[in-house]
């Protein structure tokens, strides 16, 4: 029931906000911080109360369920495991950091602006937490109305182009998703003359060969679209760079986590032989956007679009880690998920102090800022170094995993990922060099450096980075029960872990965990 | 008759002496808040009578009339749309100087010709009911006869429809003359006998199907339907949107389930072909429409198409998502076209673009509840037109119409383009501050933001809960589709 209340919290906050702004002006924002606030206490109090959960035999920590249409066997069934407590703890975290943001860059329709706000983490929520397929469906469309009123409404100049752009595309490809649900359905159906939607049932349906690849394609299609995947990443941009910085905030945090989540929870186990076919072509695809998304965010001058093109190639680390299909690799698209959510969203959160105080995005404009702003300064070269994979910060932890993962699937594409990282490296130094180091071209107004307010943002985001890069053990563990789940389905066809992956250096103790582990699991065999 | 015959025929009796009771005091007493009462009276009393009715088992009044499950609840759905619309009329009609009581008597009729049509069982009932319709249709499309557009639309709604009723009346003669009967059960045991269709009786069905297309503005017999939803007045072009609609596809569903016409592939084809042109051409031109009316038009030649897809699947399944999606489209069309009527002035409807620009921060509730609507037709979740959608998709799914279904997903996309483009105009910032609007006087803006409100809790109520709706239609339904389907 408690997961049914994190839910409930966010909707009902967000009509309270709306209503209450004509009582008054400010409180819409108070509204939308207390039921964020209540949701991320419930979220950690769930997570300190059962680590021991952790252990036990299921990976599911909390399960409700409650029929909703039965005559489709559709029910209001949610489920909580180590992977979504994760991914909810990353949603209302970054929802109050996205609330704290607009406190003042949103100066009109304020209401109405956290109503949408809220309705989009509820969304996010339910897509996190639901196992059911049409109620998985209908999660992810209830996410788009208010991201896209939030960028349409609130955005910069091309705001009603990227809005269009982004719904479009997440509509078609979510359509397509919704065919290929309905196809397991009805299989599923047919097979065992029971009816149902609910996600554990549908796992053991057993699909023909050429019908399982038509059906994963319908899946893929949803996921890859919003994580997105290079042929299909051109309404990333756009819809970043036009949002508000909460718009931003949300959508390379979290929108883009859905898709990643949505393979490992569902295209992952619900189609192992198609998948494992179709691998080769992810790793593909993945190692392709996360050098051309490399070399396009080297190539952009509008700051948000430069940290757009920076997700592009972050989630072509995912991409590749998922279809590794071994542990280490999606323990690192896991941390992936989690430590790109912060450090994209604190460098948006830059971009929008910025663009605050200078009115441009354009960073041919700026320049020189270390001496005008050394707090800003020192925040911004957290947040850069976090991106481009410093060990110590979270990243790291993330993109390493995810390389010694794929390493054992797939060794020429991991090696020219391994480039995307120097990659990495050169555009994320880019945004240092243009906009704090070099001398200004152009006269510059007057910068105040970050307020409390500002530093109050920055600050836990900077905490959760280097907690993340220096002890990430917590969610390794939090994380594995239900990666081991998600590849129940491979570990007959599981790649041994090769020799050359052990020399890599393992020198960080989490690390050696992980892979011990992994080896008592051999063992047992 | 017996008084049996009179119970189950009470809907229709009610009607028509709500009818000839309007006319009687218009003669006397002309007061438009007299005889909408007495509309809104006689609509409510048709649809209670409803449920003196035992239509489990289903009742034949021979040669002409069955009520049955189905029935009784196309002709309840009618008389609720019907009443809702009055409704919205009611204001509408207060503000406009040119007289005003008549047009309730012709709404009046109108709705017994669409509920005569879903309970006839013969081509004499079909064809009284089509032209009651039809007839009242000509005049309230062009009721405000000083407008500009209206005698455009209802001279060419006048032609086209007589049109179309010859091309029914032809097809009928020749059915007739193939098989030698006019009842439908008649006609299903003479084609039964049949091996394939003879020729002539393929035409008839051909002629009929150009004539039932017209009503339902199906491609390729829509060219009417742009035209007319724009220069009919607001209520009225949602009357024709829905329960004129409405009416025509029970019929059809009836025909079709008791001839069992999905056996032969080559009528099969003819409502494939119509239903992928339906959608494709409603909405690619509902793309480059500037008219709000004109864009809800070619909508909802598109809508007909999506509900085309779940006829094709011809088994339970398909009357259910039918049955389940024109409650979704009912809901939704009247909540737009009320809207509509709504921010509708004394000279013309609001139906530019102009007229909704920054809506959502001058009237936010409305604008909330247009939003409400044009999101249900896309097929939003939390709203009705979802659950419908997704139900023709199954439906589809199921029965493998593969490409009817695809087409179906491409057009939803298409759609949302032109839904979207409508909600952006709405939440775009007012250039400059709008002259005032000459308010309505109170109680008639409550009665009709009353009736918008209902709507919209409709809407988002079936769309978060469907399961009495679905609940309600099989257990209504299957007396029907037990009995036909074989």
């Amino acid at each position: 029931m408690i997961l049914v209340w994190l839910i409930v919290i966010l909707m009902a906050g967000g009509l309270l906000a709306w209503l209450a702004q004509k009582w008054h002006r400010a409180s819409p924002r108070w509204i939308a911080l207390g039921s964020v606030l209540a949701t991320l206490g419930i979220t950690v109090y769930l997570w300190l109360a059962m680590p021991a959960a952790t252990l036990g035999a299921s990976p599911w920590l909390l399960q409700y369920e409650l029929p909703w249409i039965p005559q489709w066997g559709v029910s209001f069934s949610l489920a909580l495991d180590g992977l979504s407590l994760l991914m909810l703890l990353l949603t209302f975290f970054l929802g109050l950091v996205a609330i704290l943001i607009s406190w003042r860059e949103i100066k009109n329709k304020v209401g109405f602006f956290h109503f949408n706000l809220l309705w989009v983490l509820a969304g996010i929520t339910g897509v996190f937490l639901t196992m059911d397929l049409f109620l998985f469906y209908f999660f992810w469309e209830v996410m788009l109305i208010p991201m896209y009123f939030l960028i349409g409404i609130w955005g910069h100049e091309n705001r009603n182009y990227a809005a269009y752009k982004f719904f479009i595309f997440t509509q078609a490809s979510g359509l397509l998703m919704l065919l290929a649900i309905l196809g397991l359905y009805f299989i599923h159906g047919s097979q065992t003359g029971t009816y149902t939607f609910n996600y554990f049932a549908l796992l053991n349906t057993s699909l023909a060969p050429e019908a399982a690849r038509l059906l994963m394609f319908g899946f893929l299609a949803a996921f890859l679209v919003k994580l997105p995947v290079v042929p299909f990443h051109s309404w990333l941009p756009d819809a970043h760079s036009e949002a508000p910085t909460a718009g931003s905030v949300i959508l390379a945090g979290l929108l883009l986590k859905t898709g990643a989540y949505g393979l490992l929870r569902f295209v992952l186990p619900l189609f192992p032989t198609a998948t494992v076919e179709f691998a080769p072509w992810a790793m593909l695809l993945g190692v392709i956007g996360i050098i051309y998304g490399a070399i396009l965010a080297f190539s952009q001058t509008d700051l948000k679009r430069l940290v757009a093109y920076t997700s592009v190639s972050h989630m072509g680390f995912v991409i590749l880690g998922v279809f590794a299909f071994n542990e280490w690799a999606l323990q690192g698209v896991v941390m992936q998920m989690i430590t790109h959510g912060l450090s994209t969203g604190a460098l948006f959160i830059l971009a929008g102090f910025l663009y605050e105080r200078l009115h441009t995005r354009d960073i041919r404009l700026m320049g020189g800022f270390w001496s005008r702003a050394p707090k800003m300064g020192v925040v911004a070269l957290i947040f850069v170094m976090a991106s481009l994979g410093l060990p110590g910060l979270g990243n790291f932890i993330a993109e390493f995993l995810t390389l010694v993962g794929s390493w054992q699937a797939n060794n020429w594409l991991t090696v020219f990922a391994t480039i995307g990282l120097v990659m990495a490296t050169a555009y994320s130094l880019r945004i240092m060099q243009k906009v704090f180091y070099e001398p200004s071209l152009v006269e510059q107004p007057a910068l105040p450096d970050l307020t409390s307010r500002e530093m109050l943002i920055a600050a836990p985001m900077i905490v959760g980075l280097l907690w993340l890069g220096l002890y990430p053990q917590p969610v390794l563990d939090l994380a594995q029960p239900s990666v081991q789940e998600q590849l129940q389905a491979y570990s007959g066809s599981k790649v041994e872990p090769k020799v050359a992956a052990v020399e890599a250096p393992l020198s960080i103790a989490e690390i050696d965990s992980v892979y011990f582990e992994a080896a008592v699991k051999d063992l047992k065999k | 008759m017996s008084v049996n015959d009179f119970i189950h025929l009470m809907p229709l009796l009610i009607l028509t002496v709500g009818a000839l009771v309007s006319m009687l005091v218009i003669s006397a007493w002309r007061n438009h808040k007299i005889i909408y009462v007495i509309t809104a009276v006689s609509f409510v009393a048709a649809f209670a009578s409803l449920f003196e009715q035992h239509v489990a088992a289903p009742y034949t009044i021979e040669p002409l009339f069955v009520m049955d499950g189905f029935s009784a609840f196309y002709i309840g759905l009618m008389l609720v749309t019907a009443l809702l619309i009055s409704m919205l009329s009611y204001a509408y009609f207060e503000q406009r100087e040119e007289r005003k009581e008549e047009y309730y008597i012709l709404l009046i009729l109108s709705t017994l010709g669409a509920c005569v049509m879903v309970i006839s069982k013969h081509f004499a009932s079909f064809f009284l009911g089509l032209e009651i319709l039809s007839v009242a249709l000509y005049s309230l499309i062009a009721y405000l006869r000083t407008r500009e557009r209206s005698d455009e639309a209802g001279i060419k709604y006048l032609i086209l429809a007589a049109f179309s009723s010859a091309f029914l009346l032809f097809g009928m003669a020749l059915v007739y003359a193939a098989t030698g009967t006019m009842t439908f059960t008649g006609i299903a045991t003479a084609i039964a006998a049949f091996d394939r269709l003879p020729l002539l009786l393929i035409t008839g069905f051909g002629m009929m199907i150009i004539g039932i297309g017209f009503k339902l503005s199906v491609v390729p017999f829509h060219m009417w339907t742009p035209d007319v939803y724009e220069g009919a007045p607001a209520p009225v072009t949602a009357f024709i949107a829905t329960v004129s609609k409405g009416g025509v596809l029970g019929l059809l569903i009836r025909f079709f389930m008791e001839v069992d016409g999905f056996r032969y592939p080559t009528l099969v084809l003819i409502f494939t072909i119509i239903a992928i042109a339906s959608m494709f051409a409603g909405n690619l031109l509902a793309l480059m429409q500037q008219n709000v009316k004109r864009i809800l038009a070619y909508s909802s030649i598109s809508h007909l198409g999506y509900l085309l897809v779940a006829f094709l699947a011809g088994n339970q399944m398909g009357v259910e998502a039918i049955t389940f999606y024109l409650v979704a489209y009912f809901i939704t069309t009247v909540g737009a076209f009320g809207v509509i009527a709504m921010l509708s002035d004394k000279d013309r409807d609001a139906e530019r673009m102009e007229d909704f620009k920054g809506l959502l921060w001058r009237r936010p509730w409305t604008a909330a509840i247009f939003t409400a609507m044009l999101l249900s037709l896309a097929g939003i979740p939390l709203t009705a037109g979802f659950v419908g959608k997704f139900y023709i998709i199954a439906t589809g799914v199921n029965t493998q119409l593969w490409l009817p279904v695809a087409i179906l997903v491409l057009n939803s996309v298409i759609g949302l383009y032109y839904y979207i483009k409508i909600i952006a105009v709405m939440f775009q910032q007012p250039e400059a501050a709008m002259e005032p609007r000459r308010q309505l006087r109170p109680s008639i803006y409550v009665a009709s933001m009353g009736t918008l409100t209902v709507l919209a809790l409709l809407l988002i109520g079936i769309g978060v809960y469907p399961t009495a709706l679905i609940n309600l239609i099989t257990t209504l339904l299957n007396t029907f589709t037990t009995l036909t389907l074989r």
